[in-house]
């Protein structure tokens, strides 16, 4: 007596496993899509530094021009 | 080894296509082609890729209401001809798989569109859902002759999701795109159950042509063909219709009405007479005429760039 290998039901099996491996890689792909778009759409990073739980005086618009002597929006690197 | 192939025989394995039917990748055509319209008409630009994935969750999110109707209805399903191929009543998906499946797919979609886009529009897809497959197939379906109405409410609010997506909220314009597919919904299904034998009353569905008779369902095409126009050219002059709209909103609608006179005028010896050659017509008609009402307003925005869309 032969044990068969290969069967229709595998088949059916590999079609669907193939199908939910492929629906899984989408998903990654549409979340990391997601979380790229979100994070360059979030404008200025400094907006966000400005209260980190604990208020950064030291990050607040008058502070910065204080600092550097200029205007804070258009700057780089600055702390 | 005789037990072995006894059992594989009664297993059900069903395939990634079987699943797939499960979401009703039809009724999705509709409702994806109205949501991607309305996004697209809205005043508020949407980034591409946010509009991809929106418009994706809102097509799963429908085929999960889908999966949910079939699974409720997987009874009815095996009574009538239409629908006996179905995957539950063929035996091809479990009823408790397509469950799984509609309740999983509608956490992920309304999830991932609230995440994507706003809460606002995943709280309507929410409701959608719910509307679907509880307010329309388990209540109101069976129990009234009225259900193609209240299934057509369903089937009315992608673009109310659509829009919702790229302001954040309602309008005027979003409510007219809703009532113009709710209002279209009866005479285009009905139209059709006029010349369709159906077997919903084998099943247990109270349809209008079989509760209240043909003429009845004849004055109610009327009645609501009447009741849409005013609705349709009312998008017209909104600010996402225009010149071109409104043209084209007039034409389709004159000829609209006159199909849905001339379905109110026959009765049923003279449609018989002609194979319902009329009904028909209209049925086709129908179709033309929601895919040209949104397909204008798209005309609409893609002029307003070149200062010629809109009013």
């Amino acid at each position: 007596m032969t044990i068969r290998v290969e069967h229709e039901l595998h088949e059916r099996r590999r079609s669907r496993n193939t199908g939910v491996g492929l629906i899984l890689v989408g998903f990654v792909g549409i979340v990391f899509a997601l979380t790229v778009v979100k994070v360059l759409n979030l404008g200025d990073i400094r907006q966000m530094e400005r209260f980190d739980h604990v208020a950064r005086p030291q990050l607040e618009p008058a502070a910065i021009e204080a600092a550097t002597g200029a205007a804070p929006a258009g700057e780089e690197g600055t702390p | 080894m005789t037990d072995l192939s006894a059992s594989e025989a009664k297993t059900v394995e069903p395939g990634m296509g079987d699943y797939f039917a499960l979401l009703k990748p039809r009724v999705m055509q509709l409702v994806v082609f109205t949501a991607l319209v309305a996004l697209l008409v809205a005043p508020v630009p949407v980034h591409p890729v946010i509009a991809a994935i929106s418009i994706l969750c809102i097509a799963v999110g429908a085929g999960a209401s889908g999966a949910l109707n079939m699974w409720w209805d997987a009874d009815i399903d095996a009574k009538m001809r239409r629908t006996a191929k179905r995957p539950i009543p063929a035996g091809k998906v479990a009823p408790g798989e397509a469950l799984g499946i509609g309740l999983a797919l509608s956490g992920f979609s309304i999830v991932m569109l609230g995440l994507a886009a706003n809460w606002v529009s995943a709280g309507i897809l929410a409701f959608t859902i719910f509307f679907y497959a509880v307010v329309y197939s388990m209540w109101l379906k069976r129990s009234t002759p009225q259900n193609i109405v209240i299934g057509g409410a369903a089937g009315a609010f992608p673009p109310l999701l659509g829009w919702a997506v790229a302001t954040g909220g309602f309008s005027i314009e979003s409510w007219l795109m809703f009532a113009l597919i709710f209002m279209w919904t009866p005479p285009h299904f009905w139209a059709l159950a006029l010349f369709v034998r159906t077997d919903y009353g084998d099943a247990g569905v109270p349809m209008l042509t079989e509760t209240h008779g043909r003429r009845v369902t004849r004055n109610h095409v009327l009645g609501y063909t009447i009741a849409l126009v005013p609705v349709a050219l009312a998008l017209g002059f909104t600010s996402i219709g225009g010149p071109f709209y409104l043209a084209l909103s007039v034409l389709l609608n004159i000829r609209f009405l006159r199909g849905a006179i001339a379905i109110w005028r026959r009765d049923e010896t003279v449609a018989e007479a002609d194979n319902y050659a009329t009904e028909k017509s209209v049925f086709r008609q129908s179709l033309y005429y929601l895919f040209l009402h949104f397909g204008a307003l798209l005309v609409e925005a893609s002029l307003a760039p070149f200062g010629l869309g809109g009013w």
